[in-house]
């Protein structure tokens, strides 16, 4: 075979790693190079530096260091059994790669994953070599979130946290019974086990920052994991479930969703038809609901379909839950403490906290909300203000058709 | 009428220093013009008057303004609307009344200046995302240039940002009014530049162009979404945008091919699938009826076959033998078969729902027949039981087979007798017919074999299809 240059690796081993939905470069420590030595800062808030035409952000330069892989797992493009071209780089190349897209602004820093080759330490061990160099030869002071491997040794699994900003662990599916079916290599006990690592690492480390400023940091933007949706029988109630129980248990930053989509390739095992995009909308914003709207993760369940445990696909699912507990509304938003305001569908976060400051200097009345929300014919039929008061409206059986989106013409090559 | 002239479009320091001489005088917003270098900001405004020498009335106290105000104040000074300043003071000469003013996000002037901040913290943001350095050499070493257009006056806001990330680097950020360079150690200022100043390309774009179309994902083209991020108004600056249209031109083809090599790949570990299908299926819990069932009762029949029979469900028998079609319906099923010539062993038979469900009635457990949502749940095994097997038909027998087939519900009466086509990727032909328990339900013994022999005849037809 022709050796590969640089640029058709890249093409090979981006393709590779697309289906990772984390692009997120927030919520690390701030950092920056003004010292003259080294290359790249860290705001705390990540920046998009492009967006592709699937609509995702491009924050970091997204690869795999290999895609050839001792594993079989049928959902992933780069299984054993696949036919896909395979390359690997070299530890000093990913390192350029990523210096010289940092340079020229196109990347917040570098995402860095793995097919496992020969031994999960080796494999583990290329991944820390990339950061290390990037951190101690070149000073690199941007963001390194680096994908680790269940299986790897423990003391590897800690030197990655050393160096990056994040680690990550997929749990792959929201089901055992559906990762063993579709990764019958990958075990769930082993997996959650290397996430309680990861744990313990950030919470030691945390508090010995908090005694000695010395302490070295351990993957300050935290730790998250990825599930793909559609390819197993879990219902949006069971997703919604796993996930609550992994913020819980592990701590983490951030569930993600990755809608299965087809793979060239594909096992015959994984199904062939797509879950509607919808689906991982609605499951992200259920995710939200419960990171940022207080919402439990029953009451979120409770928005589904009772028979089918699915979220429904034309409503978002605060509105789902406002229209099937009718009970709590209407709101006044003179009086309402916060978590009651944040029910309301069509009041984000922010507009809550407008509303909460601005109501200590006035009565709000219609007029005052619309100025601070988008849409105040979607939120009407759900408050009360001083000159409004929705009395038929909340009653009204055939409430959803007002406040739902109108239907869209359907795509003509809509899955 | 006073008119106060700002040296610089975004001078905050200027702007405080004049509005704080102008409101501990007291004069009112109206009375004030607000410009920039010679440019008049009001044709009719009274020459006189002279702010930078503002009558200070000793017993005025000062005016003391919030930390949020100040914040917001900087952010609108950078927009690039002309009555910014003129906003700005009358806010501040409401505060003199209403200290809390900015609080109160239901006022019309604090919405109107939340909003211009948010625009200019909008532009402050995208210059720091999409602004795009091009490596020049620069007298033996590198030196890297970008060209930038902003929309407000946020590119001096911004050094700071590039300073901090780039300080080993030697660069130049060009934009129409202002120019800044940085040579490692100190910043500098320039006048305004022209897009042609700033060079023209660099090898690595290429790389980086291979790296955004191979990140793309064609299986999921989302324009709105990347829009609404990346306005077109930006393209021009970022090389990776001219991949755009081709990209999309060529998604949908893509993802077809990668759908329809998937199809054809189905081979020698189909078995393998379905085993692992039905193990998964074990466990299912995707509605309550596992909750009272024996056990799941899934598809059976070698995943070759041509034809597929979906019935309704379990009932009492096939839930204790875990085995579909054993009991009495079974019966009648088997040997219908046989007088269609059709061997079962050659079939593939399933239920549309996969659990037992029922009535407790005393000792017996009366047959119940499942709801549109039960349906639904279960659907997603005999989808993945169709996408396996690509039977060339399938029966429906009965109605709920019909309509976990079809996604709707079906009158067997209409659609009987004829070849219909199935929705979705698993395709292929249906043939609906009833299920064999309505023959055994039917009191008439007449009425039985007439029925009977129908459904043979349903039989015989579907099995003419497979060819």
């Amino acid at each position: 075979m022709a050796q590969l240059d640089v640029k058709q690796k890249l093409a090979i081993l981006a393709d590779a790693a697309k289906y990772d939905a984390s692009c997120a470069s927030s919520g690390t420590s701030k950092r920056d190079s003004r010292d003259g030595k080294g290359l790249g800062s860290t705001e705390g808030m990540g920046i998009c530096h492009a967006y592709a035409p699937d609509g995702r952000c491009i924050s970091l330069l997204k690869i795999l260091l290999t895609n050839s892989c001792i594993f079989d797992c049928h959902y992933c493009i780069n299984r054993k059994s696949s036919n896909v071209q395979r390359a690997r780089f070299t530890a000093a190349e990913v390192v350029n790669l990523t210096l010289s897209f940092y340079r020229r602004n196109y990347i917040e820093g570098l995402f860095l994953s793995s097919g496992i080759i020969s031994s999960p330490d080796y494999t583990m061990e290329q991944i820390v070599e990339v950061a290390r160099s990037l951190r101690e030869d070149h000073h690199f002071r941007g963001y390194i979130h680096l994908k680790t491997i269940p299986d790897a040794d423990p003391e590897l699994v800690h030197q990655a946290g050393l160096y990056a900003d994040r680690v990550s662990i997929n749990v792959e599916l929201p089901t055992s019974s559906g990762l063993k079916r579709l990764a019958p290599e990958k075990d769930e006990a082993r997996i959650e086990g290397a996430m309680r690592g990861v744990t313990a690492s950030i919470a030691d480390l945390s508090d010995a920052k908090a005694k000695y400023k010395s302490a070295p940091r351990f993957a300050p933007a935290g730790q998250s994991t990825q599930m793909i949706v559609g390819a197993d029988a879990a219902t949006d109630g069971d997703i919604v479930g796993k996930a609550s129980q992994l913020y819980d248990r592990f701590n983490l930053r951030r569930v993600y969703y990755s809608a299965f989509s087809p793979i060239p390739d594909a096992s015959a095992v994984l199904p062939l038809q797509r879950p509607p995009l919808m689906r991982e909308h609605r499951l992200y914003q259920s995710d939200w609901l419960m990171r940022f709207y207080e919402f439990k993760p029953h009451e979120v369940v409770a928005a589904t379909d009772a028979a089918t445990g699915m979220l429904p696909l034309d409503i978002d699912p605060k509105l789902a839950w406002a229209l099937k507990f009718r009970e709590h509304f209407p709101v006044d938003v003179n009086r309402a403490p916060r978590e009651t305001l944040l029910r309301v569908p069509g009041l984000g976060v922010k507009a809550v906290k407008n509303i909460l400051a601005s109501r200590r200097w006035r009565r709000l009345r219609l007029d005052d909300v619309a100025r601070l929300t988008v849409s105040i014919a979607k939120i009407r039929p759900f408050i009360v203000t001083d000159d409004w008061r929705p009395v038929s409206l909340t009653d009204r059986a055939e409430l959803k058709p007002l406040v739902a989106p109108k239907k869209q013409q359907l795509e003509l090559f809509a899955a | 009428m006073r008119v106060v002239t700002l040296p610089l479009s975004d001078d905050f320091d200027a702007w405080r220093d004049a509005a704080r001489g102008l409101v501990t005088d007291g004069v009112p917003p109206d009375e004030v013009v607000w410009q920039v270098g010679d440019v008049p900001g009001d044709l009719f405004a009274a020459a006189g008057g002279d702010a930078s020498a503002p009558r200070h009335d000793p017993t005025t106290p000062a005016l003391k303004v919030s930390r949020a105000f100040i914040d917001l104040a900087r952010s609108v000074v950078l927009h690039s609307d002309p009555e910014r300043f003129a906003l700005l003071y009358t806010a501040l000469y409401r505060l003199r009344r209403e200290p809390k003013l900015v609080e109160d996000q239901a006022d019309p002037l604090v919405r109107r200046l939340d909003g211009l901040a948010k625009h200019v913290r909008r532009d402050i943001h995208k210059m720091r995302a999409f602004l795009r350095f091009r490596e020049v050499d620069d007298g033996g070493t590198p030196r890297f240039v970008a060209w930038w257009e902003p929309d407000h006056h946020i590119v001096r806001a911004n050094a700071a940002f590039f300073v901090n990330r780039f300080a080993s680097m030697r660069w130049s950020i060009l934009t129409p009014e202002i120019s800044l360079f940085w040579d490692g150690a100190a910043l500098s200022q320039g006048p305004g530049a022209a897009r042609g100043d700033a060079p023209e390309g660099d090898p690595i774009e290429d790389v980086w162009k291979t790296y955004y179309a191979s990140i793309f994902n064609p299986a999921r083209v989302k324009v709105g979404a990347m829009l609404k991020e990346m306005p077109r108004k930006y393209w021009k600056n970022m090389p990776e945008t001219a991949l755009v249209p081709e990209l999309l031109a060529t998604a949908q083809a893509r993802e077809s091919g990668m759908i329809e090599q998937a199809r054809t790949s189905i081979g020698g570990n189909a078995q393998a699938a379905w085993e692992a299908l039905r193990e998964e299926a074990m466990s299912c819990t995707r509605c309550h009826l596992y909750k009272h069932a024996t056990q799941t009762v899934f598809g059976e029949g070698p995943v070759g076959a041509s034809m597929m029979f979906v019935g309704e469900q379990p009932g009492d028998q096939e839930d204790l033998a875990g085995h579909p079609f054993v009991g009495p319906a079974g019966q009648v099923f088997n040997r219908a078969l046989a007088e269609a010539g059709i061997t079962r062993a050659e079939t593939y038979v399933t239920n549309a729902v996969k659990h037992f469900k029922f009535e407790p009635r005393g000792k017996r457990r009366i047959h119940a027949k499942p709801d549109a949502g039960e349906i639904t749940a279960c659907r997603w095994w005999i989808e993945q039981e169709q996408m396996l097997l690509r039977p060339k038909v399938t029966v429906a027998l009965g109605a709920t087979a019909a309509r976990s087939l079809f996604g709707k519900a079906m009158t067997i009466g209409r659609e009987r007798g004829r070849a219909l086509t199935l929705p979705g990727e698993g395709g292929g032909t249906a043939w609906i017919t009833v299920h064999p328990s309505y023959l055994l339900r039917l009191p008439d013994e007449a009425a039985k074999a007439a029925e009977y022999a129908k459904f043979v005849e349903d039989l015989k037809a579907a099995h003419a299809l497979v060819g």
